[in-house]
């Protein structure tokens, strides 16, 4: 075991610099996996468990049992002092800082114990109380179905309207093609942070404001999705259209029987960076989309954040189902978006 | 099923002219093989005809209708490319069918013609494979289906045998012609290699820098050429170039030989300069006539070749059937055969043959 | 997939031919481009014109025709300043506060932001096991949303959070973090650097990965030291990535927005409001709306950012001829 584990590729025994590399990388891992999971640890506590400082490691579940006599299960405590030092038993009410409490085996009698002479008995379990709430409590399918909409539709037309001028801008030769190139760079550096008050403008005067279209189409026309698919169209060979062409097929079929299909490999990637886009977005879905029923999941955490910031409970629950998605869809693609995201610049 | 026309055909990108006014007519059923160096306009010239690329002046007429004006869909040609354009994400089907449901062909029209022209070029066992799990001789077959399955009024070929390695070539030479004989179309075929031209064509047209050179059957021009450029050209090896002057009916070389010509064959004037073309089998080693000193000798077995320079610098190539003992380095008098010796005028670089004779 | 789309294609298939049949092959690029330069005109072009209007103009009023002109007034009260050192002598102190902290986040974040990103590219490129992982583990905070990381750290950070436990634990006094300026400050720029991090690193690493082999191999038979190797021929290599990856943090570093406002929402006080905070702010959150303050201001940080994006196309391009 040993040597397998200090044997690297290259040298026959780990130097110290290796050590100190693999004491980096370990590093590395607890501080950008640890928080992370973390969180979604903690989503599964429940709301006293949250409460608990120091806060512990596992989410631990209190035991609850069914007492004959009692509609719900009763939370089982262990008493720590007193005549029934040692037994387990089941609270039926507190009142103050004392708990009256019923023995499993004898409902009827009621003990009162002082709450510091009792300790909850626990055991190490997923509670999924915060993700029911969540369903029950609030409009989270509103917000997820918002996401994803505007994460879907965005991305078809991203793909759609990008690929076509990819297309003019690589398979033909007009007028003008120079001076539409050097506008498509200009807006690489015109982001949309420093054009918010007029976009807002028009987007009202389209009347889209507080629509999902209102965040969809603004961002639809990408200079990077341009490029990418450009790039890629350039390396299909001219001689594949002209055949088409002689087999009597029209532009807009050589679009999207030849130029589609051949450029799926950029496509896979654009439509990776826009979904990641488009779901990650904040800062313009918070301009344009006002009444919560149009919010994102984004939005909805932030807004969380500010309504109650004390209800951990909800909120952490959200922000595990906001990176589900996204996590779990790019864990199988984890090769695509790392080479996409680095050949593009990322945004 | 038709004729191809050409009538003062020219192409300019801005003030760059690249075809510079062509004639041709091309018979039906005829199989014409455009021939030139790279960069002669042949392959522009064929996109032309295709209506790929679009023609700066005169007419292009197909089965006597000029098409000037007419998209490559609608001018009922199919070509062949260079690089075979398969489209890499259909099967050998697809690819085949493409052009035929362009056309709104029934759907049982198109898997008879498709059957029928994979059986015809042997690639009925791949019609479910993509063009990136054939060889190259394979692709090349479909290639050549995509075109016959549309049953074209011309097909055109851009030098669709130059990817393939020289067996493969010869072979797929052949199955051309046999194609051409079979479905006796007319075929317009382009291509930089004259040996090509030479055993495919039934007339040849020799491109130079956007002119047509000279068009005829292939052995016309072997036999006849126009010119020094198309004399150089047809033909392997070249024919060999000797500057001289005419002497009294005879030619006197630069190189201090002087040689006969047969009277009445070519327009003489006294004195003016001229090229004597000879070609390597026209040349054979004896006791008298061109002194060459031999720099190599290819031994080929059944044929060798000698290269050498004469006495005024002149690289000349000598064709000498069989087996030979020369040896490089050795000087060698060359007998030039008159009868078959062709004279241009230096000046012109035109052939010097009377028309009449 | 393809059977989905095949009915709308064959649809729009009918108008483009009739186009093509129009204006002929080359003048229907022009059609292919529309959709795209109609989303570009409207909703990037017009939007910088319309910025030029909104900056020079005054009053909470949205629409153009209501709001009167005042020159160059609104660039003139953010330019009012006794000190620019000093935010407090500005008429418009919160933006020059902004300013300020924006400049410091930008110089700490992308100093931080290199030179972890560096250490980490460089180990990644020696042969270690599992690099694929590891690798991944570095870049996956990338993926996640801003509001993500921003409540990530919140949670640990709080009061009682998990950090303050560990503290406890060891004996050291706890810190609300997020109440302290310079805590809050400090921890931004950390979240940042956590955040965007592995992006940059999987720059650097395939500007390692693009030095040739044999580079290494010429030197090991120089016999030249790994530091030596480092110093003359990794960093030299490396200085055209690493100018990339330092131009691109800058620009990129200049629009942060999301992730500190969902993360401290530019608080305690404005301890943590950056530019961009301001600018929304300004136009879209607080009455009474200042959208010429808020034009004004974006007006300047675009000329930065139009000044650093020219510096980045002018290196790539020096880069990609040199």
């Amino acid at each position: 075991m040993t040597p397998f584990l200090t044997r690297t590729r290259g040298r026959q025994r780990l130097h110290w610099t290796d050590w100190l590399a693999y004491a980096y990388l370990c590093l590395g891992v607890l501080l950008m996996f640890g928080p992370v999971l973390w969180l979604v640890i903690s989503s599964f506590k429940t709301e006293r468990e949250l409460q608990h400082y120091p806060p512990r490691l596992l989410p631990y579940v209190q035991k609850m049992e069914k007492v004959p006599g009692y509609s719900d299960p009763l939370p089982v405590f262990k008493v720590t002092a007193g005549p029934l030092a040692g037994q387990e038993v089941a609270q039926v009410r507190r009142i103050g800082i004392v708990s009256q409490v019923v023995r499993p085996d004898a409902p009827q009698t009621i003990v009162k114990v002082p709450i510091k002479d009792r300790k909850p008995v626990e055991h190490v379990a997923l509670a999924t109380s915060n993700y029911a709430k969540l369903f029950k409590r609030f409009n989270f399918f509103q917000f997820f179905y918002n996401s994803t909409f505007i994460t879907v539709v965005a991305t078809i037309i991203t793909l759609l309207i990008n690929s076509m001028a990819a297309f003019a801008l690589s398979k033909y030769d007009f007028r003008g093609r120079g001076t539409v190139m050097a506008l498509i760079i200009g807006t690489l550096m015109i982001p949309p942070t420093v054009v918010l008050v007029p976009l807002f403008l028009i987007v009202r005067d389209f009347g889209m404001i507080d629509t999902l279209w209102g965040v969809i189409i603004p961002g639809a026309a990408t200079p990077t999705g341009v490029f990418l698919l450009r790039q890629y169209m350039l390396t299909i060979p001219d001689e594949i259209l002209d055949a088409a062409r002689m087999d009597k097929a029209s532009e807009w079929k050589i679009y999207w029987r030849i130029i589609l299909p051949l450029s799926a490999p950029a496509l896979a990637v654009l439509a990776i960076l826009s979904i990641m886009w488009r779901w990650n977005d904040f800062l313009w879905p918070l301009i344009a989309l006002q009444r919560q029923e149009h919010f994102t999941l984004q939005l909805a955490l932030n807004s969380f954040r500010g309504e109650f910031n004390t209800d951990w409970a909800s909120l952490l629950a959200m922000t595990v189902l906001t990176l589900v998605p996204i996590v779990a869809v790019f864990a199988f693609l984890q090769k695509y978006i790392a080479t996409g995201i680095a050949s593009t610049g990322g945004k | 099923m038709s004729d191809l026309e050409l009538r003062g055909v020219t192409k300019a990108y801005g003030a760059a002219q690249v075809i510079k006014g062509v004639d041709l007519h091309v018979a039906q059923g005829e199989f014409c093989v455009f021939v030139g160096p790279s960069g002669c306009g042949k392959s522009t010239l064929l996109r032309m005809i295709s209506g790929l690329e679009p023609i700066s002046g005169g007419e292009v007429r197909i089965g006597g209708e000029v098409v000037n004006h007419l998209g490559p869909a609608e001018r009922g040609l199919a070509m062949v490319f260079q690089s075979y354009a398969l489209y890499p994400h259909m099967t050998v089907r697809q690819n085949l069918s493409f052009g035929l449901e362009n056309l709104r062909a029934p759907k049982s029209e198109i898997a008879e013609r498709v059957t029928a022209a994979a059986q015809m070029l042997q690639i009925d066992k791949f019609l479910d494979r993509r063009p990136k799990d054939l060889s190259g001789g394979q692709r090349q077959r479909v290639a050549i289906g995509r075109a016959v399955v549309r049953e074209p009024r011309i097909f055109l070929f851009d030098e669709p045998l130059s990817n393939l390695d020289a067996e493969l070539r010869v072979e797929m030479r052949g199955e051309i012609s046999r194609l051409h004989r079979r479905i006796n179309n007319t075929m317009i075929y382009v291509t930089h290699d004259q040996v090509e031209a030479m055993t495919m064509a039934d007339k040849i047209a020799v491109l130079r820098d956007g002119r047509l050179e000279q068009f005829g059957r292939p052995l016309d021009l072997y036999n006849t050429p126009d010119n020094t450029f198309v004399a150089g050209f047809i033909g392997s090896p070249r024919m060999n170039f000797f500057k001289g002057h005419v002497r009294g009916g005879a030619v006197t070389l630069d190189a201090g030989t002087t040689v006969p010509l047969p009277a009445g064959k070519f327009q003489l004037a006294e004195g003016a300069a001229v090229t004597l073309g000879i070609r390597p089998n026209g040349m054979k080693p004896g006791n008298a006539g061109l002194p060459l000193t031999v720099a190599s000798v290819e031994r080929l077995g059944g044929e060798s070749y000698l290269y050498g320079t004469a006495p005024d610098g002149t690289a000349v190539t000598v064709h000498s059937p069989g087996q030979t003992r020369i040896e490089p380095g050795t000087q060698i008098a060359l007998a030039l055969d008159a009868d078959d010796a062709h004279l241009f005028s230096t000046d012109t670089t035109r052939s010097l043959l009377r028309k009449d004779a | 997939m393809l059977k989905l789309i095949t009915p709308f294609m064959q649809i729009v298939d009918v108008p483009m031919r009739a186009l093509q049949g129009l204006l002929g092959p080359r003048r229907l690029a022009w059609v292919f481009l529309l959709p795209n330069l109609f989303v570009f005109g409207f909703f990037t072009f017009l939007p910088v014109i319309l910025n030029f209007f909104y900056a020079t103009t005054g009053s909470d009023h949205i629409l153009l025709q209501d709001r009167p002109f005042v020159g160059m007034t609104n660039f003139g009260q953010l330019m009012n300043c006794q000190s620019y050192l000093d935010p407090n002598t500005c008429q418009i102190d919160v933006f020059w506060r902004a300013v300020h902290n924006t400049l410091w986040f930008i110089v700490l974040q992308v100093g931080f932001m290199v030179v972890f990103s560096m250490i980490t590219a460089l180990i990644l490129n020696r042969k270690i096991r599992a690099r694929g992982f590891f690798r991944a583990v570095f870049f996956f905070p990338v993926l996640l949303s801003p509001v993500v990381v921003a409540l990530v750290w919140k949670w640990i950070l709080q009061d009682q959070g998990a950090l303050n436990a560990v503290l406890d634990y060891l004996g050291y006094p706890t810190v609300n973090w997020l109440l302290s300026p310079t805590w809050a400050f400090a921890w931004s720029i950390f979240l940042s650097v956590w955040f965007h991090m592995g992006f940059y690193t999987l720059i650097l690493l395939a500007g390692l990965q693009a030095i040739p082999r044999d580079v290494y191999e010429a030197a090991a038979m120089d016999a030249a030291s790994p530091w030596r190797v480092f110093r003359k021929i990794t960093l030299p290599l490396l200085m055209p990535t690493m100018v990339v990856v330092m131009v691109l943090a800058l620009i990129k570093g200049v629009q942060t927005f999301d992730e500190i406002y969902a993360f401290t929402g530019g608080g305690p006080g404005s301890a943590t409001t950056l530019v961009i905070q301001y600018i929304y702010q300004n136009g879209f959150s607080a009455a009474p709306r200042l959208f010429g303050l808020a034009s004004a201001a974006s007006i300047l940080v675009a000329i930065v950012l139009v000044a650093l994006t020219a510096v980045q196309l002018w290196i790539t391009r020096r880069n990609a001829n040199g």
